[in-house]
């Protein structure tokens, strides 16, 4: 029963933090209808980011997350303006073509400046915490706590601001949405701004945990799309489901069944599910 | 219209092949041997991506998986069943066929976008196979001492040429083989209705073609290829690891078929022999030449999306053109 709770609260945190990079993914794809393949590269931006702003410039943890989050954002709303913006009515599979080559410029420009080595974030909160047997680690709690803070914020701006209303309404029917006046070229920017600062906040929690290397964007990249063709392309509440449902698929997998394979998983049920509902499991659109 | 194409260019692929043929006259260094047999090695891997993102309009990311499945193919059935490699060769293509139908099965009930990250995971997934299954590929450390083509030696030395002479003659017959049909298929009904599959997938069915079942038949074709060139590439290297069958190689062969010409059937001849032979230049680089190469393919899908054999023949349509006028 221990083994089973500390799994449930391990898979918790892992959940979170791909809802987090899944739903930058998920709203772009809502607006711009582009898979960004550089998705990963973002992420993996923002762990490179937030480690430099800890060593380099001694900034505290939270401050080094917002940096991270601020640059990793205008750089991906400078990547929609200069690429994503111009190839809007190309062929989809230029926009697709392009992104490839923006994730392995980052990777290669990430290995240039901080060297292949593996880099380690030290744990901005250290100890334990012993709940009946149960280990809960601070950075864990801090990752579930952080990142259902920043799914009620998205949630928030989705659905009570203005601004946040334009992003539903163009992932709803970008034609409609240009028709009532939504600037539409602004809109894609600041999706790719807001995917852009999710992903870095989620790669700045967990990377306390894990190590940095230049290719950990290309795993995660796999991940959250498996994620939101889970969760059906383009859906908000699909991403959050889709990424508990690999998380958890992980962990008891990796768990009870083998630890070497964890990653596969993922990708065993997105063969299946895709077998079986090529739409996704909550289809929104086409 | 493809076969008329290839008729009007014969004598250019004539030439083509025929200075490609006359360069062991030269009794060249085996650098020069081993950049002509990579760059006809990514060639033939750059038709085959081309069947399916040039004709078809798909992109398909696991285009080095199957490479790789080729070469372990051949370097597993040669150095553990004690295969001739004349036999392991076409069964790899075979093999490679056979997942690709399996594979299309799956991934063309998506569409689109959906097609090319699923293709992408099942790339990781090879690769991730490959690597971690030791014993069959022998994980990381690879695959070692496959013997070159039965006879390919003791043949190459009655030519009067190096084994080396000898591979490069064998990747130029198989290229040979692989314009000849790619040139066939495009300018068959099948690759006629590929293009109209490319246009636009539902006036194709409209005009009862069978997209699910021409989109699988592509996909085998592109497989194919990619064993074929994987099998090939077993033997003359003679060592296998995982690495060669990940995204970057996949990366690398879609670079190379959009500077030539995406949809055209010079674009991946001339694709691979520019940017190899730029590579090799940037070799100091190593890992870093994709700081060059991202932005680069940026720029052609942005700026020149039919690639070098697209600009030509704007050019010379417009020279044309001004001559009417």
């Amino acid at each position: 029963m221990t083994t089973f709770l500390q799994q449930l609260f391990n898979a918790l945190s892992l959940g979170g933090v791909y809802a987090l990079v899944a739903l930058g993914l998920t709203l772009v794809y809502g607006v711009m209808r582009v898979p960004n393949f550089a998705h990963g590269g973002l992420y993996m931006l923002g762990a490179y980011f937030t480690y430099e702003a800890l060593t380099r410039f001694g900034l505290p943890y939270l401050p080094a997350l917002l940096v991270a989050a601020l640059l990793v954002a205008l750089l991906a709303a400078l990547m929609e303006r200069v690429i994503f913006y111009p190839l809007r009515d190309a062929p989809h599979v230029h926009p697709m073509i392009a992104a490839l080559g923006v994730l392995f410029f980052l990777e290669a420009a990430v290995q240039l400046y901080w060297g292949a080595d593996f880099k380690q974030i030290p744990e901005p909160l250290p100890g334990i915490l012993n709940v009946g047997g149960v280990v809960l680690t601070w950075q864990r709690l801090l990752v579930i706590a952080a990142s259902v803070l920043a799914m009620l914020g998205l949630n928030f701006f989705l659905k009570r601001t203005l601004t946040g209303a334009t992003i539903e309404a163009m992932s709803q029917n970008r034609e409609g949405a240009r028709l009532v006046g939504i600037d539409t070229g602004r809109v894609g920017m600041l999706t790719f701004a807001l995917s852009g600062a999710l992903a870095a906040v989620g790669a700045a929690l967990i990377a306390p945990t894990q190590a940095l290397t230049p290719a950990m964007g290309e795993v995660m990249n796999l991940k959250v799309f498996a994620i939101i063709i889970l969760g059906g392309m383009g859906s908000v509440p699909g991403a959050i489901v889709g990424a508990f449902l690999l998380a958890f698929a992980e962990v008891f997998g990796g768990a009870y069944v083998s630890f070497d394979f964890a990653d596969v998983i993922g990708f065993a049920v997105l063969v299946l599910v895709l077998a079986l509902r090529p739409q996704g499991l909550f289809r929104k659109g086409t | 219209m493809g076969a008329p194409r290839l008729r009007r260019g014969l004598w250019g692929w004539v030439a083509v092949f025929a200075l490609a043929a006359a360069v062991p006259l030269l009794k060249p260094t085996g650098y020069v041997y081993d950049i002509g047999i990579n760059v006809m090695l990514y060639s033939v891997l750059a038709y085959g991506m081309n069947v399916l993102l040039g004709y078809t309009g798909q992109l398909p990311l696991a285009h080095a998986g199957f490479y790789g499945i080729g070469a372990y193919a051949v370097g597993l059935l040669t150095l553990k069943q004690g295969w001739s490699f004349w036999a392991a060769w076409p069964a790899a293509v075979l093999l490679c066929m056979a997942l690709g139908y399996l594979l299309g099965l799956v991934a063309f009930r998506t569409r689109g976008d959906a097609f090319s990250i699923f293709t992408l995971g099942v790339g990781v997934i090879i690769t991730s196979v490959i690597n971690k299954w030791d014993a069959l590929t022998g994980g990381n450390e690879g695959l070692n001492g496959i013997n070159p083509p039965q006879g390919l030696e003791a043949l190459s030395r009655s030519l009067g040429l190096t084994l080396n002479g000898g591979f490069y003659y064998l990747a130029l017959l198989t290229l040979l083989l692989t314009v000849v049909l790619v040139a066939r298929l495009r300018g068959s009904v099948f690759g006629r209705s590929l293009l109209a599959i490319r246009g636009s997938e539902d006036l194709a069915r409209s005009a009862g073609v069978n997209v699910f079942a021409h989109k699988l038949r592509a996909m085998m074709f592109s497989t194919g290829l990619a064993g074929l060139a994987g099998g090939l590439y077993a033997g003359y290297a003679g060592f296998l690891g995982a690495a060669f069958t990940g995204p970057l190689t996949t990366f690398t062969v879609l670079l190379h078929l959009l500077v030539g010409g995406l949809g055209s059937l010079a674009g991946p001849l001339v694709g691979p022999a520019l940017m190899y032979g730029l590579a090799q230049g940037l070799r100091g680089l190593e890992d870093y030449q994709y700081i060059v190469f991202g932005p680069l393919l940026v720029l052609i899908v942005m700026f020149a999306p039919q690639g070098l054999v697209g600009l030509w023949e704007r050019w010379r349509a417009r020279r044309q053109g001004g001559g009417h006028a």
